[in-house]
């Protein structure tokens, strides 16, 4: 084993601290292509990943840029710079760090590609800007390590193809790059490994000591939760207390809308001014950044918080992590628990909360899982080729590339280590030519070859690939300020959201409750309001799917031994048997019954969100084209709620699985699953354009939707690479048809259809969930009807109009 | 009866469910800002390359509509073509197919501020056009007589309670103004200041979709 160079081991000693074996072992392997480590939160995982690159760099010979750090988030590198800062100034060594993100200055960004530091700390967006200039291979010439932090949120998700597909392109222009990937917990290490490595090089998974079994339980409540809804408030009393008895309490939520309420309802009970405060993606820059700093300096005693605080961020002294709603999935459990302390070898403890009465079920499940250690997670298939698409792109903006060398490159990338050369091509030819059957672009290709070489037409055209250069999908977001003089930057809702505010409208944002004044400027504009029942604003928030393994623990849950349940859950679970009956793992119980003037049915399927979500659209279809009039529904993990204008008296024939497998075939091709799917494939490889030079277009005119190339595609050219993608996007995420497969076949037809006259206890939560999907078709088109001639009648006009 | 009848300036009219406009005592058809060959002009001047479909398309839904109703007159109401160039681009089998619509009727082009001046593809140009005590023209003015009819701001609208919005006719006692007919062409939402003023304070939108939908303006 190699040893501590003299001076880092004397630097260790004078902090009283002794390097950990994973540390020595990753210094040990320094020389190797690629390793990946796995070390729970607190285990020194980032000193561990630099540790070589500070010894190789300690004798300040080597000349520009050395090691490259990713992580999946800005405030993450700003984080990490300032804590590699420490060893490097108490050791004296002549290294220079700095970071660069989107929030960097330009004049630094500039001067950083003509002087690159010793270590740059960066994100996979900006890694791509970096690879999509000329002047690329001299930044990157002497670049000898790169660490990738947090690599499996990343390498969950197209971020995570896209920074691979940088990596080959780095490795082309160093070749001697060495790759280091840094994780906390997952189910597959070498699977992650294999992600990382330079294919087909092998990669070493390093395990630390994972530390103590964690301290997790459900948190007792005197109030049960209630039958539905993600609000929590029951639990406010014992969380409060919580808070009062720790020193930092993280309280996480699935959505930011719930995160929202929950917040606002705690102030109201937090009657002795503890300082709280809230955190997710839909805040402020400015806000959050003032959130991050108290944290930091310890100045708070919770934090409400979503997703955006899961990853490793060193937030202080966190002693106990609050989970409020159902987990969703076990891994993420576990990996979220790893946030609360940083002390290495204290176990780290956390409460689960369920919002209502099924999430008490879901997070029992999930305990008995994470004390099991039994990890969820879906293999993620193949590289996407929409993320190839933007990267053959970005490869162009850089200068002139040989077609043969580029494919040669991507295989070596893991997830594209299998891409045939004519997908490659094909990918190839969409960015030259878009791709038509109708070559009528010939004369305005974006790509052309010259010499045999590929390069782009126009040269302008790679201002306009760089500002669209990544993966991640927003939503249209409008900026909320306070109304008047530089107005108070409060954060962001959807777009259609705002479209639903009238003046006077209350909505809650930050934790706060405001008024809607108007929109100005694309600015949704509000001032303070002491109202008490606000709106709750729509946030993009994320809806994650629960693992096979946690709905089939449910079910077992449901069935079997009721003794670990609370008792109000077991009188919900009671009145669910005797009302209607409880679902089973062996039959599909199914209810219908009158709701809100409309005919509801529910089917308990069990088969994760996305695959109900697809279950809900080919039933809904199949209901179209027998006329029973569907107008929209509603998925969950556990069951698709369906509502229309018309009575269904007998499923059994609209689940029949040939049939299905039918209206799949047809439905694949129009539905708003897949318009969706296309709209983000099509902004990732570069058909739509997310960003241009000029401005963002208002009023007139303004862009079409892509639905309508969509719509268009589809009639006329319906084979278009994109359409492929978008059928292979769509069948692996989203549509999960897979999981209805297996729930039907599970099923074998043995159909158990309850009619009743009333909502049951289990449908309940149903009709609170939002992601509410409309069904197009004559039922909505019958209430449009309906609606237009009551606004005409009211208005005192005939619908013979004006006259 | 699935198109809105209405009547301006004593003159009876047509919202058709398609987006176009009929004038059963004129037998005369009139659509807006078809934007033909958008795709093609974005594509040359560096834009993306969209799917270079939308003009087959829209010209397919316009052809639909002359051979249910057959026309003695089609009025289009200028931006229908997404600029001269893109005129000049129309492929031939479309220009053929364009001449095949023209014929046996008059065919007037009112000219739009994508496509000023003459171009060569058969039919009258007109800056403006007067039928029946209707005036045609491209883009509404500000004070108006009775009975203009315009494009321009490819009006949409949606119902407060159902559905996603949808391109609308807007027309108060004095004007009316078309949706747009064209495939890849947006909307202006009618409650926009700058189209909502153009109209007195009792107007009507009619959305267009499986049939043409009349709603008070709000």
């Amino acid at each position: 084993m190699a040893a501590l160079p003299p001076r880092f081991a004397d630097w260790f000693a004078r902090n009283g601290w002794e390097p950990h074996p994973h540390q020595m072992e990753m210094l040990d392997r320094a020389q190797e292509p690629a390793s990946l480590l796995i070390a729970p939160t607190g285990g020194g995982k980032t000193l561990a990943g630099f540790l070589p690159s500070l010894a190789e760099l300690a004798d300040g010979s080597h000349q520009g840029l050395h090691t490259l750090y990713i992580s999946p988030l800005k405030a993450l590198a700003a984080d990490i710079r300032r804590n590699l800062l420490r060893p490097v100034e108490e050791m004296g060594l002549p290294i220079r760090i700095e970071d660069r993100t989107g929030d960097t200055p330009a004049s630094a960004r500039k001067r950083q590609r003509a002087d690159p530091p010793h270590i740059l700390l960066t994100t996979p967006e900006s890694l791509a800007l970096l690879i999509s200039y000329e002047d690329a291979p001299r930044i990157f010439a002497g670049l000898s390590r790169v660490v990738v932090d947090e690599i499996h949120a990343l390498a969950e998700s197209k971020r995570g193809d896209q920074l691979m597909l940088a990596l080959s392109r780095l490795q082309a222009l160093a070749p001697g790059m060495r790759r280091v990937g840094l994780s906390a917990t997952v189910e597959d290490p070498p699977a992650l490994a294999r992600q990382l490595a330079c294919h087909p090089d092998p990669c070493k998974v390093i395990l630390a000591d994972p530390g103590p079994l964690p301290d997790i339980a459900m948190l007792e409540t005197a109030a049960p939760p209630p039958w539905a809804g993600g609000g929590a408030v029951h639990a406010i009393p014992e969380v409060l207390a919580e808070v009062r008895k720790h020193r930092t309490t993280l309280i996480f939520h699935n959505t930011r809308a719930q995160a929202e309420i929950f917040f606002h309802n705690l102030w109201l009970a937090n009657e002795e001014g503890l300082p709280i405060a809230i955190h997710h993606g839909s805040l402020a820059r400015e806000q959050r950044q003032k959130v991050e700093a108290a944290m930091v300096s310890g100045d708070l005693r919770a934090i409400v918080c979503t997703g955006t605080l899961d990853l490793g961020i060193d937030w202080g002294d966190v002693d106990l992590i609050i989970q409020i709603g159902g987990p969703k999935n076990v891994k993420r459990l576990v990996q979220r628990i790893g946030r609360a302390n940083h002390r290495y070898n204290a176990p780290s403890k956390a409460r689960l909360v369920p919002a209502n009465r099924f999430e008490v079920l879901e997070c029992r499940a999930a305990l008995e899982a994470a004390a099991e250690q039994d990890l969820d997670g879906e293999p993620r298939g193949p590289g996407p080729r929409d993320v190839l698409c933007q990267h053959i792109l970005i490869r162009a903006c850089a200068g002139p590339f040989d077609e043969a060398e580029l494919y040669r490159e991507v295989k070596t990338v893991g997830a594209y280590a299998g891409l045939s050369r004519a997908a490659f091509d094909d990918c190839l030819d969409f960015c030259a030519t878009g791709g038509y059957a109708l070559k009528a672009y010939d004369r305005w290709q974006k790509l052309m070859q010259r010499d045999g070489l590929w390069g782009l037409r126009d040269p302008r055209t790679a201002q306009r690939i760089r500002m669209n250069i990544g993966t991640i999908q927003d939503t249209e977001l409008l900026k909320v300020r306070m109304r008047g003089r530089g107005g108070q930057p409060l954060g962001e809702v959807e777009e259609g959201f705002a479209a639903s505010l009238t003046e006077g409208d209350t909505f809650l944002i930050g934790g706060e409750i405001v008024r809607y004044e108007g929109l100005k400027e694309m600015t949704v504009q509000v001032s303070r309001s002491a109202n008490k029942t606000p709106k709750i604003a729509v946030f993009g928030g994320t809806k994650f799917s629960a693992s096979t393994r946690l709905t089939e623990r449910i079910l077992e849950l449901i069935h079997g031994d009721w003794q670990a349940l609370p008792e109000d859950t077991r009188r919900w679970l009671a009145l669910q048997r005797d009302v209607s009956q409880l679902p089973r793992g062996d039959r599909l119980l199914i209810e219908s019954f009158p709701h809100d003037s409309r005919a509801h049915t529910c089917l308990y399927g069990f088969a994760g969100r996305n695959a109900q979500q697809t279950l809900g659209l080919l039933v809904t279809r199949r209901m179209e084209e027998v006329g029973l009039d569907p107008l929209g529904f509603v998925a969950t993990d556990y069951a698709t709620l369906i509502w229309g204008l018309e009575q269904v008296d007998d499923p059994a024939p609209l689940l029949a699985p040939q049939v299905l497998r039918d209206v799949l075939e047809g439905w694949l091709a129009k539905n708003a699953v897949m318009k969706r799917t296309f709209r983000a494939s099509a902004t990732i490889a570069g058909l739509i354009e997310r960003n241009l030079p000029q401005n963002r277009k208002t009023g007139r005119q303004a862009t079409f939707s892509s639905d309508i190339l969509y719509d268009t595609l589809l009639k006329y050219d319906p084979d278009h690479l994109l359409m492929r993608i978008t059928r292979e996007e769509a069948m692996k995420g989203l549509v999960d048809f897979g999981r209805v497969e297996e729930m039907l076949a599970r099923v074998e037809g043995r159909i158990d259809h309850v009619v009743l006259d009333r909502v049951t206890p289990m449908a309940a939560p149903l009709l609170l969930e939002v992601g509410k999907v409309p069904v197009a078709g004559k039922g909505r088109e019958r209430l449009a009807e309906a609606e237009a001639e009551a606004l005409m009648a009211k208005a005192g006009l005939s619908s013979g109009g004006l006259q | 009866m699935n198109a809105h009848a209405f009547t301006l300036a004593g003159c009876r009219l047509e919202a058709r469910p398609t987006g176009a406009l009929w004038l059963p005592d004129e037998r005369l058809l009139c659509v807006s800002d078809l934007h033909l060959g958008k795709s093609e002009r974005m594509a040359r001047r560096g834009g993306s390359l969209l799917p270079p479909y939308e003009t087959l398309e829209t010209l397919d839904r316009l052809e639909a509509e002359l051979d249910l109703l057959a026309p003695d007159t089609v009025i289009c109401l200028g931006d229908s073509f997404d600029d001269l160039g893109a005129a000049l681009a129309l492929p031939d089998s479309l220009r053929v197919r364009l001449a095949g619509m023209q014929a046996g009727r008059r065919w007037i082009w009112i000219e739009g501020n994508h496509d000023p001046g003459p171009v060569e593809l058969g039919g009258e140009h007109m800056a403006q056009h007067a039928v029946a005590g209707l005036r045609f023209r491209h883009i509404a003015e500000d004070v108006c007589t009775a009975g203009e009819i315009s494009g321009h701001y490819h009006p949409k609208h949606r119902l407060p309670r159902s559905g996603t919005s949808r391109p609308a006719f807007v027309y108060d006692g004095t004007r009316l103004i078309l949706p747009a007919f064209g495939t890849y062409t947006g909307g202006l939402r009618c409650d926009t200041p700058e189209l909502r003023r153009l109209f007195a304070a009792r107007a009507i939108a009619v959305l267009t979709g499986p049939r043409a939908l009349a709603v008070p303006l709000p």
